[in-house]
């Protein structure tokens, strides 16, 4: 597995060549940030410059934090020596600056000034932004809903996962009776159990909440089982001359070997257990992001579709973030893993 | 208290090693149906504090001896007793160093070698034990670092560290120092040899190497090809530190190796 982080890659080179005169090097070093003014200063300018084809109110506030975006991006690349390590990572997302001014300009100028996209579908960046200060309450009651099952959900579906992997990886009877099991439901998606599963469930919230857990636990109990599996012998050969029962091979040889493995269930489970939240969401439970989905669809609200899509992005990769974050600190002993 | 008498006991062994009793033992693997002999009726008797090697050809069987000394197999038939109680299973008082240092990746230098305190449940008590060791093979800087940040010699004497945590009456050393460069392997051969010297444990080492065997043990068996059986014990009656180009210790060696079946080359 690679190393890679798309900041490194461009911002690398241009900095630290430093055999051109003063001024060409200071050119070379905040060129780019006043690049990513000029573009910004592009995106207030249009907001503020034409009328807008609707009616949306915050069109101007908009313009306004695009401009203070510019200046915010101007001085702190020029003046990034003066800014130690905030004024070094605003240069290296300097051309991500740039690259947002000029997206967002286009979108304002074929959305909002001369329609160019067709328009209820295809909503302006003010519109959205309409979605977060006036539609606050409904949407973060989502957040709060979507978050709480998925983390119930998950944590049930992660420990029995673990549980059942040890367990198989470790004991052949248990493996004996579990594995065909497994074998058989497992590759079942999830999302197949819903309307058997919004019946049998007392509620629609547990129904989930088992889907959800299922979803998870899959490829948690797979990859937990492989992980125990393939610890080498050689390791419970030296714990044994050195007094070890059984026990402690378990807990302390098997599972920390086995713990990369068990990450890489977690992440598969995570990715396939919002499948699974979303569609229950859309069709049973009656709160969360994806029900959020589904009622502004109803209303043809579409900038709240949009607003809700993008709130759900950032959950679900900071939940990824996350989860590599707590992996990160169990398994420093590693080399090269991953940087998400 | 299962702490304090597993403490006493290891105590009670301290800088002393034990009787190691090898008789009539045959050994053999299954492999696809087929029977692989490859023990056969060896008996070997070991004095406390001896220094044997065991010189074979590779592939001949020496290893699997060592894995039935440490307890990890069984026997097909004979016995084998350490200080006349008969060997079932593993236990501290016999510890393996194996050709792989086989550090576990997830532990630093220090976790690993607390690792035998650790699964006797005797570490809380015991943790200046982990130090001593560590302080003994030179490496108390790297107690926090991880086995992937060692060379590997460094590995090889964090295993040893290890296996010495444990005060063995019996040190089992498989090849330990067969994959290390050959500057840090003469320098590992001369501390094997003092940590010997000052625990006084009983030691059995496994070698390919003539020399390696002639200059660190005070006993050379030297095996069979596969089924091994015992085809010469040399008693070496040099005192250390030896010199590698003593003659007495060259004609040792050309004798062992034309009991190899290489008397052609030398």
């Amino acid at each position: 597995m690679s190393t890679y982080s798309l900041s490194d890659g461009l911002a690398s080179g241009a900095p630290r060549l430093s055999r051109a005169p003063l001024l060409g090097s200071w050119v070379r070093e905040s060129g780019i940030g006043i690049l990513a003014s000029v573009a910004w200063i592009a995106f207030g300018l249009c907001c503020l410059w034409w009328e807008d084809v609707g009616d949306w109110s915050r069109t101007h506030s908009l313009g306004i934090a695009a401009f203070v975006i510019a200046a915010v991006a101007l001085f702190g690349t020029v003046g990034a020596d003066y800014l130690g390590p905030a004024g070094r990572a605003l240069r290296q997302r300097a051309p991500w600056l740039v690259v947002l001014g000029v997206f967002l300009t286009l979108w304002e100028v074929a959305t909002a000034k001369f329609a160019w996209l067709p328009l209820p579908f295809f909503p302006p960046p003010q519109s959205i932004i309409e979605v977060y200060t006036d539609d606050l309450p409904k949407l973060l009651d989502s957040v709060f809903a979507s978050v709480k099952l998925q983390l119930g959900g998950y944590l049930i579906g992660a420990t029995v996962g673990f549980l059942t992997g040890v367990s198989i990886g470790w004991s052949r009877a248990v493996g004996y009776w579990v594995h065909p099991v497994l074998r058989f439901i497992g590759p079942l998606p999830a999302t197949a159990w819903l309307p058997i599963a919004f019946f049998t469930f007392p509620s629609s919230w547990s129904a989930s909440t088992f889907l959800i857990a299922l979803a998870t636990g899959f490829p948690v109990t797979v990859l937990t089982w492989s992980g125990v599996a393939s610890v080498s012998n050689a390791y419970y050969d030296v714990a044994r001359t050195l007094g070890a029962k059984p026990s402690f091979l378990v807990l302390k040889v098997a599972i920390p070997a086995a713990l990369p493995h068990v990450f890489v269930g977690l992440f598969m489970g995570l990715g396939s257990s919002f499948a699974v939240l979303v569609v229950a969401e859309m069709i049973g439970v009656k709160a969360g992001l994806g029900w959020y989905l589904q009622w502004a669809q109803g209303w043809a609200a579409y900038a709240n579709m949009y607003a809700a899509l993008i709130v759900m992005s950032l959950l679900c990769s900071g939940a990824i973030t996350l989860l590599f974050s707590i992996r990160d600190r169990l398994l420093v002993w590693q080399k090269g893993t991953v940087k998400w | 208290m299962v702490a304090s008498a597993a403490l006493a006991e290891i105590d009670a062994h301290r800088a002393a090693g034990a009787a190691l009793d090898i008789e009539q033992v045959s050994h053999a693997f299954d492999i696809d149906g087929a029977e692989l002999p490859v023990l056969s009726e060896v008996s070997i008797s070991v004095e406390p504090g001896e220094f044997v090697a065991l010189l074979g050809p590779s592939g001949c069987g020496k290893s699997t001896l060592l894995r039935l000394v440490a307890g990890l197999d069984k026997p097909r038939s004979g016995t084998l007793r350490e200080d006349e109680v008969r060997i079932t299973r593993p236990h501290p008082s016999r510890v393996v160093v194996f050709q792989d240092p086989t550090l576990f990746p997830w532990r630093t230098v220090w976790d690993n070698v607390a690792l035998g305190l650790e699964a006797q449940g005797i570490l809380k008590s015991q943790r200046h034990r982990v130090d001593a060791a560590l302080d003994l093979v030179g490496l108390s800087d790297f107690r926090t670092a991880y086995p992937h940040q060692l060379s590997g010699g460094m590995a090889q004497r964090v295993a040893l560290a290890r296996a010495l945590v444990n005060d063995p009456k019996i040190l089992i050393l498989d090849e330990p120092l067969g994959k290390l460069d050959s500057l840090t392997r003469i320098t590992m051969q001369a501390e094997l040899v003092s940590l010997w010297q000052r625990k006084g444990f009983t030691t059995l080492l496994v070698t390919h190497d003539a020399e390696e065997a002639l200059v660190l043990a005070n006993r050379v068996i030297v095996f069979s090809d596969r089924p091994a059986r015992v085809k010469a014990d040399i008693r070496v009656d040099r005192p250390y530190p030896r010199h590698r180009g003593d003659p007495y210790l060259a004609d040792l060696r050309r004798q062992i190796l034309g009991l190899l079946g290489l008397d052609a080359t030398w």
